[in-house]
C-alpha cells in the first residue's frame, strides 16, 4: 500500500480528534468513569508501547535492557526527560562498545 | 497582536528545543523502520504526535490494514479531545470557528501545559506563536533524526533506537511513584501488552497497544475514580 495513504490517514485521524472537541462541543465532561478513563489513557497507552517493545529497540536485547535500567533508574530520580532519553541511549552505546 | 505572537513563540522556544532532541529520535526510528527521510518528515509535518507517530510508524512497518491504522490514532490521540474540550474554555472573543479550526492542529501535550497555564485568555495570535515555534523544533528535529539515520554509523543509530522510549519511562515513572493509580495502570498495561507479544501471537501490533490500553485505563477509572480538579 502506498505509503502516502497511511500518512494521510493518521493525519486525518489525528487532526478529526483535535477539531472536534475544540471547535464543535462546547460542553464539559459529566461521567466521572469517563473523565477518570481519559486521564489515565496516556500511562496506559505509553506503557504498553513500551514494554516490551523497548527491549527490541536497539537490535541487540542485552544494550537494550541495559539502556532501559538507566533510564527507569533516572526517570524514578525525576530528571529531566531528555536526559534520561539520552543517558539510556548512550548506556546502550556503552555497552555495545563493551560487547 | 503581533506582541502576542512573539510571547507565543518565546513561550514555545523550551518546547522547540526538547522537540528537536526527541524529534531526532523520531526520524532515527522512522528510517531504520525503512521509511524514507521525506516520509518522515511528512509524518511530522501533518501530524505533530510523539506517540502517535511512533506507533503509525510501526503500523506502517508491519504493513498493518489502514483500519488498524485508524484506530491506533484515535485511541492514542483521544487525549488531545480532552485536552481540547479543556483548552476550548479558555480562548477569548477573537478566537471564532476558522481561527478554532487552525490552533485545533497543534494542540500536544507541550503545548495544552504551557497554554493552560497561563493566567489570561488565549488569544489566536499567542497561540499560533506557541505552535509555530513546536511545529518548527518537531519538523526539524525529525528532519535531522532522518538524514543522520542514513549516514551515521549503525552502532550510533541503533542505540539512538531508545530515544522515544526512553522519553515516554520519563513520562510514566515519576507520577508512578507518586500515585499507586498511575503505577497500576501501567503495570496492568505492560502485563497486557507482553501477553499479546509472546502469548497472543495473532493480534497486530497496534490493536495490541489499543486493547492493552484500554483495558488497563478501564481497570484503573474503576479502582481510582479520579476526583474533581485533579485532571
Amino acid at each position: 500500500m502506498s505509503i502516502a495513504i497511511y500518512i494521510g490517514v493518521m493525519a486525518l485521524v489525528t487532526y478529526l480528534v483535535r477539531v472536534i472537541p475544540f471547535t464543535v462541543f462546547r460542553k464539559k465532561i459529566r461521567s466521572r468513569f469517563l473523565k477518570s478513563f481519559l486521564y489515565y489513557i496516556p500511562y496506559a497507552i505509553l506503557s504498553a508501547m513500551t514494554i516490551p517493545a523497548i527491549f527490541y529497540s536497539t537490535g541487540n536485547i542485552i544494550t537494550a535492557a541495559v539502556g532501559t535500567v538507566i533510564a527507569v533508574v533516572l526517570a524514578y530520580l525525576d530528571l529531566p526527560l531528555i536526559i534520561v532519553a539520552l543517558a539510556a541511549s548512550a548506556g546502550a552505546l556503552i555497552t555495545d562498545l563493551i560487547i | 497582536m503581533k506582541t502576542d505572537f512573539f510571547r507565543g513563540l518565546r513561550h514555545g522556544i523550551p518546547i522547540a528545543l526538547g522537540y528537536i532532541s526527541v524529534s531526532f529520535g523520531f526520524g532515527i526510528m522512522a528510517v531504520r523502520a525503512g521509511l524514507s527521510p521525506l516520509a518522515a518528515v511528512m509524518i511530522s509535518v501533518t501530524n505533530l504526535t510523539s506517540a502517535g507517530q511512533a506507533a503509525g510508524v510501526s503500523v506502517i512497518a508491519a504493513g498493518g490494514t489502514l483500519i488498524e491504522m485508524a484506530a491506533t490514532q484515535f485511541v492514542i490521540n483521544i487525549r488531545y479531545s480532552l485536552m481540547g474540550f479543556s483548552l476550548s474554555q479558555k480562548l477569548d472573543h477573537k478566537f471564532n470557528t476558522p481561527h478554532r479550526m487552525a490552533a485545533a492542529f497543534g494542540i500536544t501535550d507541550e503545548i495544552f501545559a504551557v497554554a493552560s497555564a497561563q493566567p489570561h485568555e488565549l488569544s489566536p495570535s499567542y497561540m499560533y506563536g506557541l505552535i509555530f515555534a513546536g511545529f518548527s523544533g518537531w519538523s526539524l528535529g525529525t528532519l535531522f533524526g532522518a538524514l543522520a539515520g542514513q549516514v551515521l554509523p549503525q552502532m550510533l543509530t541503533d542505540a539512538m533506537g531508545l530515544v522515544l522510549y526512553g522519553m515516554f519511562l520519563a513520562i510514566i515513572i515519576p507520577p508512578a511513584k507518586k500515585k499507586k493509580s498511575v503505577l497500576t495502570v501501567i503495570l496492568i498495561a505492560a502485563g497486557l501488552s507482553v501477553l499479546f507479544k509472546y502469548a497472543l501471537t495473532f493480534v497486530s501490533g497496534g490493536f495490541a497497544v489499543i486493547i492493552s490500553g484500554i483495558i488497563a485505563s478501564a481497570v484503573a477509572a474503576v479502582l481510582f475514580p479520579v476526583k474533581d480538579g485533579e485532571v
